[in-house]
């Protein structure tokens, strides 16, 4: 659904993105890992045309991502960033049916289905009754919740993620991934994850994408990713690797 | 009402020959053109907030009604043979004030609330200083006029001059009402609207172009009516909340609301002489201003 081919990605002279390829298949996540700078969030700003890419190409559905208008491409790609508080009272219900705005009329307003959409992706993000707060009112890892519950109520098929779980509790991390998860499963989407969490990578990722330098250090299923040596090469640090005792997933233990 | 208030008091029923000229042909233009200006004034500064995701942006604090303030003047000063002049250099001004202001506050982080501020009140100043400087080519009786009417003055308001406001004023209000949505994206963020299917430099050139152009046709009709574009768009968020689809248009109909009423108590307040009604506006505004700064 998503092909990336050969893309390179510049910042004025300096090249932050070298050369990545990689295919994103429905139903499934891929986790982009790799250390701070390592051209994590530029490749997911490139991926929904925030970003122009200097080489290469990237298809959605076999066609280039430039011949798409902003409100198609909004319609198909949704993106969960870090939030910037905003200086105005908006409310959860306001926020969340910005996601709508692509299927919109210039003087129109929301519809039942838009309504209806967005309430359902509140209740599946735990934030039932949450509709009539305000945004700057909120805590950063309920206003994290509510991104989430916008980028839901896109419906759209490629999910991107810019680190979900920062400001979010244990309980809170899991139910992200689940919801991810059950998304990509039910309505044939497909998420790319940037996350620093390297278990909940191997946990719920199909495929892991290590990237080290804006290049792909390694990319596969998580087992064969991550290894002692890559995870030593890319975050220089010493680690413990072993089995999840419930899950079976590969456990990875920091060696401080 | 306004119009039944001023100097001359006059009934509903009984109008001599000389108050009928007085309501038709002086004071109803004048409540009218007070409208137009309120409501295009209310409608550029809550677009411009949205725009700039910024609550403090306002024509008069951005440079935006100074820029158009020189371009009146220099149109006063160089081409007052032509009737249209005074309008079309007003809107070139502002828009040249907004767009100078825009590409100074942008930084390589991207534009910050202190810097857009910042900047509004570096060309403030720099076409205020320019503007002191061509009031010293006037003569007395010029200089007088003039002064007055930078100072916001409705006393000047004509048939024609109203008619064009007007015709800018509903324009500018449906122009920027079909920008509402977008804007309501654009205030939560630049990138979130991006990601959400907003085309920012679309938007973005059709809002400064639209609100200089609401911002141009005031200020040369009345000179600079300051905060109105600041404190009418807060009290309607109050009221109906964030939505730009709400906002907009409510913000119309209560700027021309509150610069007819302002404008009312300048005739009215040291009747026969009259204040500029910028001044009463800015009596009402700039305390505001100074509470919201600090909430």
């Amino acid at each position: 659904m998503l092909k990336v081919q050969n893309i390179s990605i510049n910042y004025d002279v300096c090249v932050v993105v070298q050369d990545v390829s990689f295919a994103l298949e429905k139903g499934k996540i891929i986790a982009l890992l790799g250390a701070n700078g390592a051209g994590k969030t530029t490749l997911l700003r490139a991926l929904n045309g925030t970003l122009p890419i200097a080489k290469g190409k990237i298809l959605l559905n076999e066609k280039t991502l430039t011949d798409y208008s902003r409100s198609e491409i909004a319609q198909k790609i949704a993106v969960v960033a870090q939030e910037n508080e905003t200086k105005f009272p908006v409310s959860v219900m306001e926020f969340i049916l910005s996601g709508r705005f692509a299927y919109g009329t210039t003087f129109g307003w929301e519809t039942e289905s838009d309504l209806r959409i967005a309430l359902d992706c509140l209740n599946l993000c735990d934030l039932a009754n949450y509709e009539n707060r305000l945004m700057n009112r909120l805590s950063g890892g309920e206003r994290q919740r509510v991104v989430l519950a916008r980028a839901l109520a896109t419906q759209a098929e490629v999910l991107l993620l810019d680190e979900p779980t920062a400001n979010l509790d244990l309980a809170h991390q899991a139910l992200m991934f689940r919801l991810v998860r059950e998304r990509c499963k039910s309505c044939d989407s497909a998420a790319i994850v940037i996350t620093h969490d390297l278990n909940l990578a191997a946990e719920f990722a199909d495929v892991i994408i290590l990237l080290n330098g804006g290049k792909i250090e390694a990319k596969g299923k998580p087992n064969e990713v991550l290894t002692e040596a890559n995870l030593n090469k890319v975050f220089n640090v010493k680690v413990l690797l072993d089995e999840n005792p419930v899950s079976k997933k590969r456990r990875i233990t920091t060696i401080y | 009402m306004a119009t039944l208030l001023g100097s001359e008091k006059l009934s509903f029923f009984e109008l001599t020959e000389s108050q009928k000229t007085i309501l038709f042909d002086i004071r109803l233009p004048r409540v009218l053109l007070g409208a137009c200006v309120g409501a295009s004034l209310a409608v550029a500064g809550a677009s411009l907030q949205s725009l700039l995701r910024n609550p403090l942006a306002e024509p008069y604090l951005l440079g935006v009604s100074n820029g158009a303030a020189l371009g009146t003047m220099l149109a006063f000063v160089f081409f007052s043979q032509f009737e249209y002049a005074r309008p079309v250099c007003s809107i070139l001004g502002a828009g040249l004030a907004t767009f100078a202001v825009f590409q100074m506050a942008q930084s390589r982080a991207g534009m910050n609330v202190e810097r857009l501020v910042l900047s509004g009140v570096i060309v403030t100043t720099f076409l205020s200083s320019i503007i002191v400087l061509l009031t010293s080519l006037l003569d007395a009786a010029k200089l007088r006029s003039f002064t007055f009417w930078l100072l916001g003055d409705l006393s000047q308001a004509t048939s024609s001059g109203f008619y064009l406001t007007l015709v800018v004023a509903i324009t500018g209000t449906i122009i920027l009402s079909s920008q509402a949505r977008a804007l309501n994206l654009m205030m939560i963020g630049e990138r979130d609207a991006f990601d959400f299917g907003v085309e920012i430099s679309k938007v973005r050139l059709i809002v400064f172009a639209t609100a200089s152009a609401l911002v141009g046709i005031s200020v040369a009709a009345s000179g600079s009516v300051g905060y109105v574009g600041l404190i009418v768009p807060h009290l309607i968020r109050l009221i109906v909340g964030s939505d730009n689809r709400l906002v907009v248009p409510f913000s119309a109909i209560a700027g021309a609301i509150f610069v007819v009423l302002a404008d009312t108590v300048a005739r009215v307040a040291i009747a026969p002489r009259e204040l500029p009604v910028g001044a009463i506006t800015a009596l009402i505004g700039a305390p505001l201003f100074i509470y919201l700064l600090r909430k």
